[in-house]
C-alpha cells in the first residue's frame, strides 16, 4: 500500500518551489513534424465538438422544431426562456439542488478525509472501500437507491410519514432523495483530493501547535482549513459546476416528477429537445445555461481563491 | 487562465518530486498512537458506501415473493440463482458487455495514443503562438456543457453515419482531449529536454523519439488517463443514449433502461442484472485498488 499513500502524498504540489525549467527551444519555426502532430486533432476537435456549438447556437435563433423546415426568429427565443415558467422552475430546481449538493459533499469529503488521514487500523482497506461509488455507474446504483426510497424505506420508517408515503412521490421533498444520491457518489472523488490535500501539510506544524496549546478544533480552523484552500476551491468548483448540470440520478430515482418538480435544465433540454420538438428553443435554453455556469465557475474562482492562505 | 497555467506548474513540480526525494514520515513509521474514535467513525461511515452495495446482492438472490414480504434488508432464503439466468437473457447481457468492452478497450487505446501525441507536440512548443492557440482552444472547450452540443451532435452523427459503436469510440477519443492534454502536457514539460537532445544526435527523428523516449516515460500519466477514460466509457449513459440508435449497438447502462417504465415489480430479475452490470469495474478495481486511487490521484488534482 505504500505507493498509494506515497503517490497521494506527493502530488499535490511541492507548494513553493519554483516553476519547472521550461523548454526554450531557438529556432523560430518548430519541426514540421509538430505541426503533424496537432492538426489531425484540432481538425477532429473542430468537426464534432465545435461544430456542433456553432451549429446549436446558429439554430438557436430560428425556429427549427428538429424536423422540417425553419425561419429565423432572432432573440425570440431568449427572450421567451425568461417568460417560461417551466424552465424558470427548472433552473431554480438546478440550482438549489446544486447548492444544497455541493455543501453537503464538501462538508462530509472533508469531514472523511480528515479520517481517513488520522492514523486508524486498516487504513488503506477504508479508503479503498469510500472510493468503490467512484466507479459504478451512476445510473445503474441509482435504481438500488431508488428500489431503497420507494420500497424499503417506507416499510423501515412506517412510523413517519413523510418516509412512509414513497419521498419520490412528494412533490416537496422528492429533491432530497436526488441530493442523497448525487452526494453519494461525488463524495469518492472530493475525498481523495481533500486527502491529498491534507497530506501536504507537515506534520511539524501539528506539532508545534499542540506545544503552543491548541485544541483540535483550534488546528482544523488555523492550520488545516487554511493550508488546503487549493483542494477546497478545486472542489467546490468542481462539484457545483458538476451538479448544476445533473442528469443521471434524476433519470435513476424520478425521471422529473411528480410534475415537473424535480426537473433539472439538463433534463429539460434533453426533453424538450429530442421529443417535445423543442429544438431551437432548449438550444437557446442551452447557450444560456452555458453562459450561467461559465459565470458562475469564474465568480466561484475570483471569490474562493481571495480567501486562500498564500504560503 | 494565469491561474491554471501556474497549477500546471504545480503539478510539474509535484511529479519530479514523486520519485521520493523527501519522505516527511512514510505512514508507517508513523509513531501516533491508533486513534480508535476515528477509527470507529470512520467505519460507521462506510456503511453508506456498503449498504447500498448490500441490499443490490441479497434483492438480486430473492424470489419475487420474499422481497414483496420484507423490507428487502433481509437475508435470502432460499437463494434464487435463475434472476441471474433471466436478467441475462432479458437484457441479451452478452451482446451489451460486448459492445461496452469494445467502446470503452477502443476509447482507452485511442485515447492514450492520440491525446499523448497531441499533448507532446504542445508541450514542446507552448512558447509558439499556434502551439500556445491550440492549447487554450482546446482548455476552453472544458467549460461548454454538454447539453449545448448534444441536440446538434445527434443530427450530426446519424448523417454522417457514425450513430453507431464506431462513434461512440470517436466522440470519446476527442471529448477527452481537453481534459488530457492538460493533463499531459504538465507531466511532458518536466521531462528533461536533453533526453531528446541526445536521441537527435544520434539521428532519431521527431516521431523516433516521442515512440522510444517520451511514450514510455509518460506511463504514470497513461495510467490516470487510462483510468479517467475507462470510467467514463464504461459507466457513461446520457452520450449513448443521444447518440446510438440500433437497440443491438445498446451498452450496459442503456441496457438497464428496460427494468424501467415498464410494470415495475421483477426487482428481482432487474437487481440481478444491475449487479452483473457493474460486477466488471467492480471487480477490476478490487483487485487493482490502490493502483487505481494512486493513478487518479496523480492526474485530477488539478
Amino acid at each position: 500500500m505504500a505507493t498509494l499513500t506515497e503517490a497521494v502524498r506527493s502530488t499535490p504540489a511541492g507548494s513553493a518551489r519554483k516553476r519547472a525549467t521550461r523548454t526554450r527551444t531557438d529556432s523560430s519555426r518548430a519541426s514540421a513534424t509538430y505541426y503533424w502532430m496537432v492538426w489531425p486533432a484540432v481538425i477532429a476537435f473542430a468537426a464534432f465538438h465545435t461544430l456542433p456549438v456553432v451549429v446549436g447556437i446558429f439554430f438557436s435563433f430560428t425556429n427549427y422544431a428538429g424536423y422540417g423546415a425553419w425561419n429565423f426568429v432572432g432573440l425570440s427565443n431568449y427572450l421567451n426562456l425568461f417568460r417560461d415558467d417551466r424552465v424558470l422552475q427548472a433552473y431554480g430546481f438546478s440550482f438549489l439542488f446544486a447548492i444544497v449538493a455541493t455543501i453537503l459533499t464538501n462538508a462530509y469529503s472533508l469531514a472523511i478525509a480528515l479520517g481517513l488521514n488520522a492514523k486508524i487500523k486498516a487504513r488503506n482497506f477504508w479508503r479503498g472501500v469510500y472510493f468503490v461509488p467512484y466507479i459504478l455507474a451512476i445510473l445503474v446504483i441509482g435504481y438500488v437507491f431508488q428500489f431503497f426510497f420507494s420500497n424499503s424505506l417506507p416499510k423501515i420508517l412506517s412510523g413517519i410519514p413523510l418516509f412512509r408515503d414513497n419521498i419520490l412521490t412528494n412533490e416537496t421533498w422528492a429533491w432530497t432523495a436526488i441530493v442523497a444520491l448525487a452526494v453519494w457518489q461525488a463524495c469518492a472523488f472530493a475525498i481523495i483530493i481533500y486527502l491529498s490535500g491534507l497530506q501536504t501539510i507537515p506534520a511539524e506544524l501539528y506539532e508545534a501547535s499542540s506545544l503552543d496549546g491548541a485544541s483540535p478544533w483550534r488546528q482544523f480552523r488555523s492550520i488545516t482549513f487554511p493550508l488546503i484552500g487549493a483542494f477546497f476551491t478545486i472542489n467546490v468548483v468542481l462539484s457545483l459546476k458538476g451538479f448544476l448540470q445533473v442528469f443521471d440520478p434524476i433519470v435513476a430515482l424520478t425521471n422529473g416528477g411528480p410534475g415537473t418538480s424535480t426537473e433539472s435544465v439538463t433534463l429539460l433540454i434533453f426533453r424538450g429537445g429530442f421529443s417535445g420538438g423543442e429544438f431551437a428553443y432548449q438550444t437557446a435554453n442551452a447557450v444560456v445555461f452555458f453562459i450561467v455556469i461559465t459565470i458562475v465557475s469564474l465568480f466561484q474562482f475570483r471569490v474562493l481563491q481571495r480567501r486562500e492562505a498564500d504560503f | 487562465m494565469t491561474n491554471t497555467a501556474s497549477q500546471l506548474e504545480q503539478d510539474v513540480d509535484a511529479v519530479t518530486a514523486s520519485t521520493g526525494r523527501k519522505r516527511r514520515g512514510a505512514p508507517d513509521d508513523d509513531t501516533r498512537r491508533t486513534n480508535w474514535w476515528a477509527t470507529a467513525l470512520i467505519a460507521v461511515c462506510s456503511l453508506t458506501v456498503l449498504i447500498p452495495l448490500y441490499l443490490a446482492v441479497v434483492v438480486a438472490l430473492k424470489t419475487p415473493d420474499q422481497l414483496t414480504q420484507g423490507t428487502g434488508f433481509e437475508l435470502p432464503n432460499p437463494i434464487r440463482w435463475e434472476n441471474f439466468a433471466d436478467a441475462w437473457v432479458r437484457t441479451s447481457f452478452p451482446q451489451a458487455l460486448l459492445n461496452t468492452a469494445i467502446i470503452t478497450v477502443d476509447s482507452v487505446v485511442f485515447t492514450l495514443l492520440t491525446s499523448s501525441i497531441v499533448a507532446y507536440a504542445l508541450a514542446r512548443n507552448i512558447h509558439r503562438p499556434f502551439f500556445k492557440g491550440v492549447f487554450f482552444y482546446l482548455l476552453a472547450a472544458l467549460f461548454i456543457p454538454f447539453p449545448i452540443i448534444m441536440l446538434p451532435l445527434v443530427k450530426q452523427t446519424s448523417i454522417l453515419g457514425l450513430d453507431n459503436q464506431a462513434g461512440m469510440i470517436i466522440l470519446y477519443t476527442i471529448y477527452g482531449l481537453s481534459l488530457n492534454i492538460f493533463i499531459y502536457t504538465a507531466y511532458i514539460r518536466s521531462i528533461p529536454i536533453e533526453l531528446e537532445e541526445a536521441a537527435r544526435v544520434d539521428g532519431a527523428s521527431t516521431w523516433r523519439i516521442f515512440w522510444s523516449v517520451i511514450f514510455p516515460l509518460l506511463m504514470p500519466m497513461n495510467a490516470t488517463v487510462g483510468i479517467i477514460t475507462c470510467v467514463w466509457a464504461w459507466n457513461d449513459f446520457i452520450m449513448p443514449l443521444v447518440v446510438l440508435t440500433e437497440p443491438s449497438a445498446r451498452t450496459l447502462s442503456l441496457a438497464q433502461y428496460v427494468f424501467q417504465g415498464q410494470f415495475n415489480t421483477d426487482y428481482t430479475v432487474a437487481f440481478a442484472s444491475y449487479l452483473m452490470a457493474m460486477a466488471p469495474l467492480l471487480i477490476v478495481y478490487i483487485f487493482s485498488q490502490r493502483w487505481v486511487i494512486s493513478g487518479v490521484t496523480r492526474g485530477s488534482i488539478k
